[in-house]
Formats: structure tokens, sequence, C-alpha cells
């Protein structure tokens, strides 16, 4: 009953996981569609045609790989009409896409290239009959809607860790294509990949996020953030906009309906209030620790557990704890 | 310099909201409405432009019910000088339908930028932007950080996982706007006396048929937590312990 899409996102030479995600749903929309094929587009510099065996091994029957040396860094306009001319030539029942920095910059190009409506940032799908049936958070987190997506291709971009990546054998076909539109006649170029070095765990990733408010009173104590994520060895640091207005982080490290929406397995939140602004970034985690002094802050309203009192105190006992914990396991 | 920005009109999130009886939309009882947040950023970014260029207009675009001409009221008073508003009985949740209506309005406006918001913060899609940059055939940047315009060209900054991009592009383009570059200012009282004199022009739209259309909406689960641990650091060996055998995170 129709084959189903995935563009495989990469970087820097390498496939990101959300590019399994997105093999794994068009797997999964293919299963519950009746059978029919997945097909996979990766694109960039040559070289890239060795990613394609870990795509067959998350479930891809065909690998589209379109290499070109102007395709090192992504082109916006070069892959968008690529994508858009193969998944206009393949008849296909649904394309997804991940709701990533990159995804969220392609998929639209490409919906609006076929004329086809897209559902943004979805978290679950499943099959009515012919059509999809997608949930997306809205209001900054404070409700859901259940949308009902008609059309074919339907178009999907998938929140990051929605779909969690699973291994099941595809039939690997490997072929390859040249871009649509070639790299050197596009308008919009990336001259840089500026690494922002520092964290090496992204904000998005991360199981473990550890997160400081106004609360830490000035940019060095950032190093009690700094010192606990590091104790859980696989935690990122995250701020208020209260902090990376008064720069004591960087802008990217916000967190909120105006910053990075994030779903830790824990966010430790210490001297946060607990701002709806702050709360939309961050509400999805599944377990959350605060630390604040008062009692009354609305942070605790949706925190498992908390503690009430001094972070300067609080925070370098739960290192020390933390650290002791992990050495023991 | 011309510059548009399209802005939507939506629910303020602070409040505490309710579904309708519907089941599909918000209750309006109690509801407020006000700019999407990276709209009004994106009317800070046009109005700088404009200040630094010393000549040129910002023009509000907004697709909506009536009361969107509140919205754009709201804009002139920061300093845009001019509001189109394309009328419809209701926002569609299909953005496709949206960018159709402004790629139309905004063809042969003459604009040098086009500014959008990164994303709306009712549908939180992000997808208005970079559609109707498409269907124009206009470069576009999406969710940029830092933006530099010389001579016919710009220079833009977009965040990503971990790692930031440079871009360059000509003019004219469609920019989305995303935090860090500007947060918008307030209303002056010069501004909002102005505003009563500035015009909105007001058309119809016809906006085709949805394919992306609202069947239930709810407010997530609460988080059953709130439960305090205890006091100081004396109660961080529990917390640890908690953090183990319950939650299993650590
Ligand atoms: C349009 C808009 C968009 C916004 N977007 C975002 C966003 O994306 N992300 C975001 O975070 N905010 C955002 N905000 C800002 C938000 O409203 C809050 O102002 C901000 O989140 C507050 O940050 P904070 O919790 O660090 O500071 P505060 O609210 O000042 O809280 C500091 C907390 O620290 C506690 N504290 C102080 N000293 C100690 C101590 N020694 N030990 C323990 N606890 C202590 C205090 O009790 C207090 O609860 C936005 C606002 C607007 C208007
Ligand atoms: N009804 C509308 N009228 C004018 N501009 C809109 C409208 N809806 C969305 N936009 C613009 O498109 C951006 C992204 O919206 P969305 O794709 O819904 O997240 C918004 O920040 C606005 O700049």
């Amino acid at each position: 009953m129709g084959n189903t899409f995935a563009f495989a996102e990469s970087r820097g030479g390498a496939l990101r996981t959300v590019a399994f995600e997105a093999v794994t749903a068009a797997r999964r929309a293919a299963e519950v569609s009746g059978g029919g094929e997945v097909h996979a587009l990766v694109v960039g510099a040559p070289g890239i045609a060795g990613q394609a065996e870990q795509l067959a091994r998350h479930g891809a029957d065909l690998i589209t790989v379109v290499e070109h040396a102007g395709l090192e860094r992504y082109n916006p306009e070069s892959v968008a009409a690529t994508v858009a001319a193969r998944i206009g030539a393949g008849a296909y029942r649904a394309a997804f896409f991940a709701a990533s920095a990159q995804g969220r910059d392609l998929a639209p190009r490409v919906a609006a290239a076929l004329g086809k409506s897209l559902a943004s940032d979805v978290v679950a799908f499943e099959l009515q009959g012919e059509t999809f049936i997608v949930r997306h958070p809205v209001y900054a987190g404070k409700a859901m809607v259940t949308l009902r997506l008609t059309g074919s291709p339907a178009l999907i971009s998938l929140r990051p860790g929605a779909v969690a990546a699973a291994e099941a054998r595809g039939g690997g076909r490997v072929e390859q294509a040249q871009p649509a539109l070639d790299p050197s006649a596009a308008k919009v170029v990336v001259t840089e990949l500026l690494d922002r070095g520092g964290a090496k765990l992204d904000l998005g990733e991360a199981p473990v996020i550890v997160s400081g408010g106004r609360g830490l009173r000035a940019a060095e104590h950032f190093a009690l953030v700094e010192a606990l994520a590091a104790a859980f060895g696989n935690a990122a640091v995250g701020a208020t906009r209260a902090v990376t207005d008064d720069g004591w982080r960087p802008a990217t490290d916000q967190i909120g309906q105006t910053g990075r929406v994030v779903s830790p397995d824990l966010y430790v939140a210490v001297g946060i209030s607990g701002a709806v602004q702050h709360l939309a970034g961050m509400r999805t985690a599944k377990t959350i620790v605060a630390i604040n002094k008062d009692k009354d802050a609305p942070i605790f309203k949706i925190a498992d557990y908390g503690i009430v009192g001094d972070l300067f105190e609080i925070v370098p006992r739960l290192t020390e704890e933390i650290r002791k914990a992990k050495a023991g396991a | 310099m011309k510059i548009a920005v399209c802005i939507k009109r939506v629910p303020d999130t602070e409040l505490r909201f309710a579904i309708a009886a519907d089941g599909k939309s918000l209750d309006p009882a109690g509801l407020k409405y006000d700019l999407s947040d990276f709209d009004g950023y994106a009317i800070e970014v046009g109005l700088r432009m404009i200040e630094q260029a010393k000549t040129g207009e910002v023009v509000i675009i907004a697709l909506g019910p009536d009361a969107v001409q509140e919205t754009i009221r709201k804009s002139f008073s920061m300093g845009a000088e001019r509001g189109v508003h394309l009328r419809a009985d209701t926002i569609p949740s299909d953005g496709l339908l949206i960018a159709r209506a402004l790629a139309a309005e905004l063809k042969d406006g003459g604009y040098d930028l086009i500014l959008f918001g990164r994303m709306a913060t009712d549908s939180a899609a992000g997808i208005v932007g970079p559609m109707t940059a498409q269907l124009m055939g206009l470069p576009c940047v999406t969710a940029i950080s830092q933006l530099a315009i010389a001579d016919g060209r710009g220079t833009a900054r977009r965040e990503l996982e971990g790692v930031a991009e440079v871009v360059t592009f000509p003019l004219p383009a469609v920019l989305t706007i995303d935090e860090g570059i500007a947060r918008a200012r307030l209303p002056s009282l010069k501004g909002i006396m102005a505003a009563k004199k500035k015009t909105i022009e007001s058309k119809p739209v016809e906006l085709g048929e949805p394919h992306l259309t609202v069947e239930r909406m709810e407010l997530p689960a609460e988080r059953s937590g709130g439960r305090i641990v205890g006091e100081g650091p004396d109660a961080v060996p529990e917390l640890v312990r908690l953090l183990k055998t319950e939650a299993k995170v650590i």
C-alpha cells in the first residue's frame, strides 16, 4: 500500500540520531498501512554513501545517496529541491523529517515546493484508514492538539526523541543521484560552521540537564552548576532567560518558550522560580528536581522532588552525593 | 528599505487555559490576546533596520478575524507605518493556507526584507515563514539570532544543536527571527498617539481547503509532583536515594 519516505539528516559526514528516528517512523507507517518499502535519502559530501548501511540496519529498503562537494554543509535550496523532486517522483504515502534545527528549515520548504500540508513537531502519530492522526504540543506546551492530516504524501516532522530509533533489517539497496539544484547555484550559503565548544552534550540530547536561574546571583557561581553536571557525567547545563539576559550564560543555553524545549530523563532546576515561560521548555522532563529557598516558588508545583533551602549549601552536597552514587554504581 | 513583518495574534500563554465545549479549541472566556513573542522580535529587527537605513518603512501583515487589527495597532505604536489585514473568519491550523495568502499579498509589494517569527507561540509550528519564501522563490534563512545587512547582502547566524551556522544571502530575502537578536520595544506614548492616524488596509482572502485540521485539544496531564523531600543540605541523601530507587534516573 504505497511506500514511505524518510529524510536522513547528517552533519559533518555522519548521520544524526534523528535520521534513524525518521527511518523508524517511516518503517512503522509502512507496516500499519499494510506494507510497502521504506525509502531514505541522504545528502552530503563525497563519502556520505558509507553511511547507507546504518540506514539499512534501521529498516531502509532503498537508500538514495546524493553526493556532491558542494553539499558538505547544509545547503537549504539545493537540498529542498532534491528532496522535493525525490518525494514528488515517488508517490509516497508519507514522508518523515526531524523537527531538528535543520529539519525545521527543510521540511516547510519541501512542503511548499510540493504544495502539500505539513504537520510540524509531531510527538505521536497513527493511521486511521487513509488519514494520519498526529499529536503536537501547542500554546507553549500548555495544551496538546490531535490533528487530522489528509492528502498524499502526508508530510510530518518529528520532535527529536519522540520516536525511539529501532533496528530492523531493511532491503538496503543503494542508488546514487544528483542534486536537483546545483549547490553552487543556491543564493543562501552557509559560509561557516562555528563549534560553540564548551558543552559537549547538546541540550536536546543530554539525558540529564542541570539548569541555573537568577538564584545563583552571579556568572561565576555557575561553577556550582557545572560541577553538579560533571558529577552526573551525562549532563548538559541550561539556564533561564533572566540568566542569559544578564550575559551569565550564552543565549543558546536558554530553556523555555523562547529558548530550547527539552525532555531529558532528569531536570535539576537550581535557583529557578518556575515562570510559565520557563516551564514551557522543560515541563515534559521525566523527572524534575527543584532547589529553591522559597517554599512557595511555582517550580515546586511541577517538581517531582524538591529541596527547600540555600542552593549554595545544597548544591555542593548534592554534587558530592551524586559523585559517590556514580562511583558506587 | 521596505520591510514587511508578518505577525500573528495569539492567546497570552501566561493565563490559565480551559478547553472549550467543542473539545477542539481554547475556551475564549478569560483569554487575552497579544502579538506572538517572536513576531515582536521581528518587528523590532525591522524597526532597527529602518532606523539604521534612515529611510523606508515597516509594513505589518496579519491574517485573521477583525480582532487582528488591534494587534496591528499595537505594532503601529511601536513604530510600524502601515498595516495590511487579510480578513478571514478564523486562522487556519494548516500553515500552507496562511503561507499562500501571505505570498500572494507580498508578491508585488517590492519588499527588501520579509520578516517572520521563528514560530508562533500558539501553533508552535515554525513553518509559515519558510513556506512563504519557497512559494515566492525568495532566499530564506530561518531562526536567525544575529543579522547584519550591507550593500544588498545579508549575513545571519543560526543556532543549531551544539553548533552555529553563519549564512550569507542576497536581498530581497525572507528571514525568521529567533531569540537573541532583539527584544520588542514597548509602545511609546508618542507612538500610541501616532498609531491612531495610521491606516490599515483590510481585504478578504480566500483560503481554500485545509489538509490539516484540529480533531481534539486537551490540557496535558498535570504533573502529580510537588513532593518536598526536605529542607537544607541534610535532605540531599534522601533525594539521591529517591532518584536512584524511585525515579531510577541515576
Ligand atoms: C515573551 C517572554 C518570553 C520569555 N521566555 C523565557 C524563556 O524562554 N525561558 C525562561 O527561562 N524565561 C523566559 N521568560 C522570562 C520569565 O518570565 C522569567 O522572568 C524567568 O524565567 C525568571 O528566571 P529565574 O527563575 O532565573 O529568576 P527569578 O524569577 O528571579 O527566580 C530566582 C529564584 O531563585 C530563588 N533563589 C534566590 N536565591 C536563592 C538561594 N540562595 N538558594 C536557593 N534559591 C534561591 C528565588 O527564590 C527565586 O525563586 C520570558 C518572558 C517573556 C515576557
Ligand atoms: N495568521 C497569520 N498572519 C500573519 N503572519 C502569520 C500568521 N500565522 C503565522 N504567521 C507568521 O508565521 C510565523 C510562524 O508561524 P507558525 O508557522 O504557525 O509557527 C509567525 O511567527 C508569524 O510571523
